[in-house]
């Protein structure tokens, strides 16, 4: 069991670490999708519910699962759904546009 | 180990990769659309590996995949409708309302196995068991009632501006320490489901006092430290139920709302503890009466500020969080096309804390349909300040300040656009109401500046007619 806990702390530990630097990274324009990415990604704990749904055998058991499936669902899809919403709003000038500054410049 | 659970094993290891993939390719926007879509395809096999763990494992009843399926299908029902209907000037809201459910969801995983191990069939929980489940109990109702406070907030159902509860602060301080004295009693060996169901109360009560003092304009702070929470939260519950899934995703999380508390925190200029012990100032928007309108300022109409823009060759706009609260983004951008059909090099300088939340008035003129690489940060737009004919501030105040550059001020040192090096400012504010930090604006009083007063989406729309008239007619 403790070799167990170990691995667990590691896990979290580097996870940590990979999440420092992966998202150091990320520009101030994305930091709302990130944000709500990030949201997303903790409705994982939708998979936590399904393995605590699976041990649940009294009533109070099923009440806390179900509330807890409910909120989990809730976070995990619309989490992702509102992500891509945004994230598809997020896009570069169309191609006339892009051609006129140069021009501009070339001009004088 | 069975087949099963090393591919289940193995099937996580992948939904990790594709998280932490898909926050990688957050880097850049043309990128993150695939990168969200990447996470999005490890969550739903981290969710077929688990439904085929549980089938395996067969110790479900016909009650259980009842409770499941329907709450499953109830909450996802919810949220696509929250999420496909939702506004973007409202978007910050429903970040704190999913991150409120996730908080909440990790906390009642705790509390079911407490609640089964604790009824005595399956034998004593190991010490390791009982300090995850404190834990995650106590930040994931923390987060959950915090957040919901901080949704209110920003939906104008509770007041924006800091409710201060007389006795407050020691009344946090009690809260605290009986959630804290409660989880080491449960520690020590007790079972006790009372003194759990005191641990979740207290923590319900904090997250709420917590929040409820704490005004509009930091909100940005509070959300990315609110996510930061639940993340820990779900890492919690990973070591709760022995789970890598949710220990790597919840730390990858808790990392991420933790880099953005600070990156938000430091763009204020406050300290992340100020931030939660209270605020200073009266809230975000100001009053909106005349505070000394009568100053030394110049006001100039809809129609000195439209020939102002129409000649120049380059203009910055500085939007702010006048801006999205009157949700002008819209306007702003027909402005921005306007100008750049005349042949006007037009950017957007964007502070890290502009909007509602970080990065949300990117998000808002994304919307409006502003290409983003019309968006500069701050960084990278402060050298073009000098070279810009105007630089046009809708709803932006402390951020646009020269004082920070002084020491002895309420906004010292918190980093700023340079709009003063602009060779004409132009700024449309409702009055001379005072900003978040609650000190005179220096720009203002600039002989460079003229003030436009008016409500943001009002004076866009009037600046837009007369920037039409006068292309019209010249």
């Amino acid at each position: 069991m403790s070799s167990g806990l170990i691995t667990d702390i590691s896990l979290f530990v580097l996870a940590i670490l990979v999440g420092f630097e992966v998202i150091s990274k990320v520009p101030a324009t994305l930091h709302t999708p990130l944000m709500s990415a990030a949201n997303s990604i903790h409705g994982i704990v939708f998979v936590g519910v399904m393995i605590t749904a699976a041990s649940a055998h009294s009533t109070i058991g099923y009440v806390l699962a179900f509330v807890a499936a409910v909120f989990a669902s809730m976070n995990v899809v619309g989490g992702y759904r509102v992500t891509d919403r945004m994230l598809k709003m997020f896009h570069k000038p169309p191609a006339p546009a892009k051609a006129d500054p140069t021009n501009e410049a070339d001009r004088p | 180990m069975s087949i099963v659970q090393t591919a289940v094993g193995y099937s996580y290891l992948i939904a990790a990769v594709g998280f932490v993939l898909g926050l990688h390719f957050m880097n850049s926007p043309a990128t993150a659309r695939r990168g969200n879509l990447l996470s999005a395809a490890g969550m739903v096999l981290a969710v077929a590996a688990t439904l085929a763990l549980v089938i395996d494992e067969g110790t479900i009843t016909a009650t259980g995949w009842i409770v499941l399926g329907v709450g499953g299908l109830i909450g996802t029902l919810i949220g696509l409708r929250t999420a496909i209907r939702i506004k973007m000037t409202a978007v910050p809201q429903l970040v704190s309302l999913f991150n409120a459910v996730g908080g909440g969801a990790a906390a009642l995983l705790a509390i079911a196995g407490f609640v089964r191990l604790t009824s005595g069939i399956h034998g004593a929980m190991t010490s390791r068991t009982i300090v995850a489940t404190s834990l995650d109990v106590v930040i994931g109702m923390v987060t959950f009632s915090g957040s919901l406070i901080a949704a209110g907030k920003l939906q104008g159902w509770i007041s924006g501006n800091p409710i201060v509860i007389p006795g407050a602060r020691g009344l946090n301080v009690a809260l605290a320490a009986v959630a804290v004295g409660g989880s080491g009693y449960l520690i020590a060996g007790s079972d006790s489901g009372i003194v759990l169901g005191i641990v979740v109360l207290c923590a319900l009560v904090f997250g709420v006092t917590m929040v409820l003092p704490i005004g509009g304009a930091d909100m940005p702070v509070v959300i990315s430290l609110l996510n930061a929470l639940t993340g820990t939260a779900v890492a919690m519950a990973g070591f709760v139920i022995d789970n890598s899934a949710l220990i790597i995703a919840g730390a990858l999380v808790g990392a991420a709302g933790a880099i953005l508390t600070k990156l938000m925190a430091d763009a204020m200029n406050r300290s992340i503890l100020s931030i939660i012990v209270g605020g200073f100032g009266t809230g975000s928007s100001g009053p909106v009466g005349a505070v000394g309108t009568g100053g030394a300022v110049r006001r100039i109409t809809a129609d000195d500020a439209a020939i102002q823009l129409v000649y120049a060759t380059k203009v910055i706009i500085v939007p702010g969080y006048g801006l999205a609260a009157a949700q002008a983004q819209h306007e702003v951008r027909d402005l921005a096309v306007l100008l750049a059909d005349r042949g006007v090099d037009v950017s957007f300088a964007i502070h890290p804390v502009a909007g509602r939340m970080p990065g949300h008035m990117n998000v808002l003129l994304a919307e409006a349909d502003v290409p983003y690489t019309q968006l500069k940060e701050m960084d990278e737009i402060n050298p073009e300040f000098a070279q810009a004919d105007v630089a046009l501030v809708v709803g932006a105040n402390d951020v646009t300040n020269p004082a920070a550059r002084r020491p002895g001020n309420a906004v010292s040192g918190m980093p700023i656009l340079d709009v003063d090096q602009a060779k004409n400012i132009i700024v449309i504010k409702r009055s001379m109401g005072h900003g978040y930090a609650d000190i005179d604006n220096e720009l203002f009083a600039n002989p460079k500046t003229g003030m436009f007063f008016s409500d943001a989406k009002v004076g866009l729309d009037q600046i837009i007619a007369a920037a039409k008239a006068l292309v019209a007619t010249g």
